[in-house]
């Protein structure tokens, strides 16, 4: 037992050393630049620049956000102001450098505004956790010089972006996708449709991922960026049981003609691209699934300490205690998962397997504690008017999008394999 | 025409770091005060007056030349500076205590503040000093207008609206009193407190919050200024307010006259 334990050491490159550093370690702000001296910090530790940024996106949440909660899930629909005060907020742009408009912030501060917002609405907060973490680092990290100046302004200023890969045949097997590019002189002739694409209603922006050349199967894959205007077709709003302010739509592609140049990467690399963007997607969504899971809490609990029957607060009673201390506890794991599989990304470190478990374990959680919100609030968690329920509606997706709890489990399992076997 | 050096303004705003106002106060077992562990924030009334120094630089754009604030605390009320820097403040000037010490009076903030000015004389004199009308903690309403005091400077409490002509070197306030609204006209150097009403504080961006990283706070202590901050009141005991009683109804307004004799509330006897 030991020795695998002391080879796995060796060669697993995700094993952690564990030490103990002196408090005055602790305020050491953390770069991204990973250091030959590693500092050691607890996983609730942020720069002043991150603590401000939740403390910002608090107050935002609140002031702009949560007035509209109610009307926007009713109605199925995103009030623009709120993606305006994103935007005016410098969210829509959170690791983008500062002379492409963003706020050049961490990684980390993307997944505090992604949890933050989760606490107040989780449909607004996978609005900017798409944005974010596909579409701008998309293109940050794939796209050319040329194309990075002409797209991530416009992303940090005033566009929303969408991310295209799903389709009615290709869900978990993304790359059974059938949707086709045809090269035509210097243009690219798009043709098929997409399905369950979130922020389709309200972008201009959209990351289309078709395939240039089927004999090669997955390696015909290629990521092209377009613009509404050039004629993206957005087909039926899908009616979700939640996160309903989001938009889910079908989007079709009619002989949509793309420039060459707005190939992002190389052509028949798109894969590779959808693969590991959707891997720091993960942790963005276990951001939105503890804030989830948090917001509920949040709402639910102080309530149990007002409500008294039988002479008492109903929060005080053991059985009521004990379930809101275990709730606690979920949502405290959850949130170390989701915040070390984020510094490990900071650091270069694999952070796969890590996010995996962050994504899995954040969307349990957002569904247990959601649930059991409702059940600590009675009769009053029951109704939409105190806004508890909506959260156990809001978690279901959680355990779908971005790669299905299965997939995970899979992705999970397939470390042990290695690892062990 | 571009305004000239002489007619460049320094906007000068103090800020103090105090309880949220979202916070539910608790008083402390020993009743000597309230339990600190809580959230703390900027007072609320000290954003507004970040926020209208702001704005008056996009209203006057280059005739204002700085925007320094000012803080008086501990290690923690460094963050307080950040957030008024990352609203657009351009630097900062943190008054160092120890953690320990207590917070201090209206009367020696007043001071410190005096010798503040005192120091900036000869760089970056102040034409404009914007303060919360008051502290969400204590509610003393007390520092400004004795800054003002202080420096024989005029003073414009409770402002609702702030308009600056930096040409004149004049100010014309708005004031909320009891009667209504008063409109004063000030010469600068001035001492304006903000009220409620005078603005919206901005949130910080965050792009602005980090360009805050790079702008500079100078870290100076009380003796620098030569000023002594020992609190000369003594709390004695604080309690939370009586809980509410339930009220009664009353029929007619003469059952009413009887409750309010009995009650010892009129200046008719019983």
């Amino acid at each position: 037992m030991l020795r695998t334990a002391a080879r796995s050491l060796k060669t697993n490159p995700i094993a952690r050393t564990w030490a103990v550093m002196p408090r005055a370690a602790r305020t050491f702000s953390r770069s991204s630049v990973v250091s030959s001296q590693a500092v050691l910090n607890s996983l609730d530790t942020f720069t002043d620049e991150e603590q401000m940024l939740r403390e910002t996106v608090q107050k935002f949440a609140q002031d702009v956000i949560a007035p509209r909660v109610r009307d926007m899930d009713e109605n199925e629909m995103m009030d623009p102001a709120v993606i305006k005060g994103l935007f005016e907020a410098g969210l829509m742009g959170i690791e983008t450098s500062s002379e492409l408009g963003g706020a050049e912030a961490s990684f980390t501060s993307a997944i505090i505004a992604i949890e933050e917002l989760a606490k107040v609405d989780p449909s607004v907060s996978v609005l900017c956790d798409v944005h974010n973490t596909l579409v701008n680092t998309v293109i940050r990290k794939y796209g050319s010089k040329e194309q990075q100046e002409q797209w991530l302004p416009k992303l940090s200023e005033s566009s929303l972006g969408s991310f295209c890969l799903s389709e009615s045949v290709s869900g978990s097997d993304a790359f059974a996708l059938q949707t086709r590019a045809k090269k035509d002189g210097d243009h690219w002739i798009i043709n098929g449709s997409k399905m369950w694409i979130t922020n389709s209603y309200e972008a201009e922006t959209f990351l289309i991922f078709a395939n240039t050349d089927p004999s090669k199967g997955y390696r015909g894959i290629t990521c092209f960026i377009a613009t509404k205007d050039m004629g993206v077709q957005i087909a039926k709003k899908e009616q979700k049981l939640g996160i309903r302010a989001s938009s889910t739509c079908s989007l079709n592609f009619d002989d949509l003609k793309i420039p060459a140049e707005n190939v992002i990467g190389e052509v028949g690399k798109g894969y590779k691209i959808a693969i590991e963007i959707l891997n720091e997607g993960r942790i963005g969504i276990a951001a939105q699934m503890i804030g989830l899971a948090q917001g509920a809490f949040d709402k639910a609990v102080p309530y149990t300490y007002q409500r008294t029957q039988f002479g008492q607060p109903v929060g005080t009673f053991q059985g009521m205690a004990f379930q809101i201390a275990q709730a606690a506890i979920d949502i405290e794991t959850a949130r170390l998962l989701t915040y070390n599989a984020a510094r490990r990304k900071e650091e270069g470190k694999d952070f796969t397997r890590e996010a995996a478990m962050a994504k899995y374990w954040s969307s349990v959680v957002a569904q247990k504690v959601s649930g059991s919100a409702i059940e600590w609030a009675g009769g009053v968690g029951f109704t939409r008017e105190t806004g508890i329920e909506k959260y156990w509606r809001d978690s279901k997706i959680g355990a779908i999008y971005e790669g299905t709890s299965n997939i995970q489990l899979q992705t999970i399992a397939k470390f042990v394999q290695k690892q062990y076997s | 025409m571009r305004p000239t050096a002489s007619r460049l303004l320094n906007i000068l705003v103090p800020v103090k770091r105090t309880i949220d106002y979202a916070v539910k106060i608790r008083v402390n077992p020993d009743q000597k005060g309230v339990d600190l562990n809580v959230k703390h924030s900027m007072n609320p009334f000290d954003e507004i007056a970040v926020e209208e120094a702001v704005r008056l630089r996009e209203k006057l754009k280059d005739a204002v030349k700085s925007i320094k604030v000012v803080t008086i605390g501990g290690t923690k009320s460094q963050e307080t500076l950040r957030t008024a820097l990352a609203m657009g403040a351009d630097s900062g000037i943190h008054v160092s205590l120890a953690d320990s010490d207590p917070t201090p009076e209206p009367l020696g903030v007043a001071k410190a503040l005096r010798a503040v000015i005192e120091r900036e004389k000869a760089k970056t004199p102040v034409d404009l000093v914007i303060l919360g009308k008051q502290a969400i903690d204590d509610d003393s309403s007390q520092t400004g207008q004795m800054l003002a005091g202080l420096l024989n400077w005029p003073q414009a409490t409770f402002a609702s609206k702030l308009v600056v002509d930096a040409e004149k070197k004049e100010a014309n306030v708005t004031r909320e009193i009891d009667g209504g609204l008063e409109e004063l006209k000030c010469r600068l150097p001035l001492v304006v407190t903000t009220d409620l009403r005078l603005n919206e504080p901005r949130y910080a961006s965050l792009p602005n919050i980090m360009k805050a990283k790079k702008k500079p706070i100078e870290k100076i202590t009380p003796a620098d200024l030569g000023v002594d901050l020992a609190p000369r009141l003594e709390t004695l005991k604080v309690a939370e307010p009586p809980k509410r009683v339930g009220g009664g109804k009353v029929e007619n307004v003469d059952q009413l006259i009887e409750k309010l004799k009995e009650a010892g509330i009129t200046a008719v006897k019983a």
